[in-house]
């Protein structure tokens, strides 16, 4: 690089546009924030759901499965499973694992109760209610 | 090596080595599951094994970067560090929480866990990459502080380089930003909107920035180019890692519920991502080619031109392939973003602490560099490791483009599991090839135990 363009001129750019482009992120994210309630689903945010997010969490369902496209690739995308499956297949399959079938992969039983998979049940309808701008480009996820 | 308490650096490398080593066992574990679905179950679910494979990954990248810190900031600051026993206490204190973190997830049923360590008080656990224990992710805090408290205290007392500067600035970052582990809403569209505050800040921002310092580092020492030089590449580039970064975040943004004004902010800014990410590449040649001396250690000058060139195509390339929103509406969850996060987090961040280990392990050992048959063997696994994590990658790219098509694109769209048979053969090809990257990082350890005369610039 040239020497016109001095170290002092690359550290100002440095800081200059770290700040600048933070308070941009924080700007966008106060503007997404107040936009949320219109997307988010969040009237729909009942007790059930909200213990059904966290035997989400606390079973590690996101070491194998997505949710909207993130966690681990292994098994297969569950925001929209309460649309795929229904209410009964689901609560069916979580009872059922694992398969056994050999060399097929596995998923471990979690002892859930029948609360607890209608918790799970109601965090599926919930999450399959949230406007993800027409993600998944169709019902396999 | 200048200053005695720049030793402390070396049981960090150590660690961060060996943990290096199960990260690996775990991910061939894992690939094999991929194709033998009830392999290891239900020992070692599939969960669990990823569990192990990210967070080791994390926790030895953060040994590398502390080590590397720890190091390059006492010689850059031309004083001992503040204190060389607190840094020595944490190292233990980091690695408890990290072995135990990891035998809880083995050996405790992850509910449970959940249950002994306090997540009913404060739920934090079951998120990608933030699987730890209440307990650990204070431990992290805690460590983190201690760490930049030596760290900041050293350099307010000593020189002010843009090294040193830019290095704490990157830690104080990581630090600020792991914060948002503990906030954990129902509403899961703000959880997913602020873990990427976590996962996205960091690899997308603030580790670019430790990155780049880390690399200057070794490439004044290494090629002897005027300070000057080096220090406005180094403002230069991290100003466009955040730059394009920052706004960047919004690529993760399209399809979690967020507004979909994100579409363009995330597609602009990152595609020009990049950006500083080939300033990398460029910077670490051209600085070799202008070198004012011949260093005698030849391996470190290959690590540090290696993640230079794999960090633009694993983060750079790699991702700007399924950045943009249109695209990123087929690949978004697929195997196509398990390609891109393998060469990712492998050429920049594996290749620039191993950078780092390669040219400070032999001055910590009382020589400028290994012998040259060690140099050698590290040369053969540098080759072996980033060829075969490129192999890697275009099978995972291969298997990603097979699926999205099963999937998500043809006529009639297959379900994940019938998508996941056809591509098997794909995970075969990965699974054998990770076995050559085993062997490399097994080559790389033994390169250690080599001994023989020192290697003289010639």
């Amino acid at each position: 690089m040239s020497s016109a363009f001095t170290k002092s001129a690359a550290r100002n750019i440095f800081y200059g546009g770290a700040v600048f482009f933070f308070l941009l992120l924080i700007a966008l994210t106060f503007d997404t924030m107040s936009q949320l309630p219109k997307r988010d689903n969040r009237e729909n945010l009942s007790e059930s759901v909200l213990r059904g997010k966290h035997i989400w969490e606390t079973r590690n369902c996101i070491g194998c499965h997505t949710l909207f496209g993130e966690g681990a690739y292994f098994a297969p995308e569950l925001g929209n499973v309460y649309t795929r499956r229904g209410p009964d297949f689901i609560k069916a399959w979580i009872k059922g694992q694992p398969t056994g079938a050999p060399g097929r992969r596995q998923m471990p039983n979690f002892n859930l109760t029948e609360e607890q998979l209608d918790d799970m049940v109601n965090f599926f309808k919930y999450t399959s209610e949230i406007n993800t701008s027409n993600w998944p480009p169709n019902i396999e996820g | 090596m200048k200053y005695q308490s720049q030793l402390v650096a070396k049981p960090y490398f150590i660690a961060a080595i060996g943990l290096f080593l199960g990260q690996i066992l775990f991910g061939l574990i894992m690939g094999l599951q991929y194709v033998i679905g009830d392999f290891l179950f239900p020992e070692i679910p599939f969960n669990v094994a990823r569990m192990v494979h990210t967070n080791l990954l994390i926790v030895w990248l953060l040994f590398g970067f502390m080590g590397a810190a720890y190091y390059l900031i006492p010689e850059e600051a031309e004083r001992e560090l503040f204190s060389p026993k607190l840094a020595l206490v944490m190292f233990w204190v980091f690695l408890a929480a990290g072995v135990a973190t990891i035998l809880g997830y083995l050996l405790v049923p992850y509910a449970t866990l959940a249950e002994w360590t306090g997540n009913d008080l404060l739920a934090t656990m079951g998120r990608e990459f933030l699987e730890q224990p209440l307990p650990t992710k204070v431990g992290i805090v805690v460590v983190a502080l201690a760490m930049l408290f030596n760290l900041s205290m050293t350099v307010l007392r000593g020189r002010k380089t843009a090294i040193n500067l830019v290095m704490l600035v990157g830690l104080w970052g990581l630090a600020i930003f792991f914060l948002f582990s503990f906030y954990n809403p129902g509403n899961l569209v703000k959880d997913k909107y602020f873990w990427w505050w976590i996962v996205h800040l960091w690899v997308e921002g603030v580790w670019e920035l430790i990155m780049g310092a880390m690399l200057a580092f070794v490439l004044i020492k290494v090629t002897g180019v005027d300070r000057e030089v080096i220090e406005k590449w180094l403002y230069v580039i991290i100003a466009m890692a955040l730059i394009t970064g920052l706004i960047g975040t919004g690529h993760h943004y399209y399809w979690i519920g967020a507004p979909e004004y994100w579409q363009w902010w995330g597609s602009v800014f990152s595609a020009l991502e990049p950006i500083p990410f080939f300033m990398m590449t460029v910077f670490a040649f051209n600085m070799v080619n202008r070198r004012r001396r011949e260093h005698p250690n030849k391996a470190a000058v290959l690590w540090a031109l290696g993640t230079g060139v794999m960090a633009f195509l694993g983060a750079g390339v790699w991702g700007f392939l399924h950045t943009l929103a249109p695209v990123n509406y087929y690949t978004h969850g697929s195997q196509i973003t398990a390609a891109h996060g393998h060469l990712a987090f492998y050429g920049a961040y594996v290749m620039v602490v191993i950078t780092m280990i390669s040219y400070t392990m032999p001055l910590m050992r009382g020589r400028a560099a290994n012998s040259p048959l060690a140099q050698v063997v590290e040369m053969w696994s540098f080759w072996l490791m980033t060829v075969s994590m490129v192999f890697i990658t275009l099978f995972l790219t291969a298997a990603g483009i097979l699926q999205i098509w099963l999937q998500r694109i043809s006529d009639q769209p297959i379900s994940f599991m019938a998508a996941q048979d056809q591509v098997a053969l794909f995970y075969w090809m990965r699974e054998y090839t990770g076995l050559i990257f085993l062997t490399g990082l097994l080559l790389y350890i033994s390169s250690f135990f080599i001994k023989g005369k020192a290697a003289t610039a010639d």
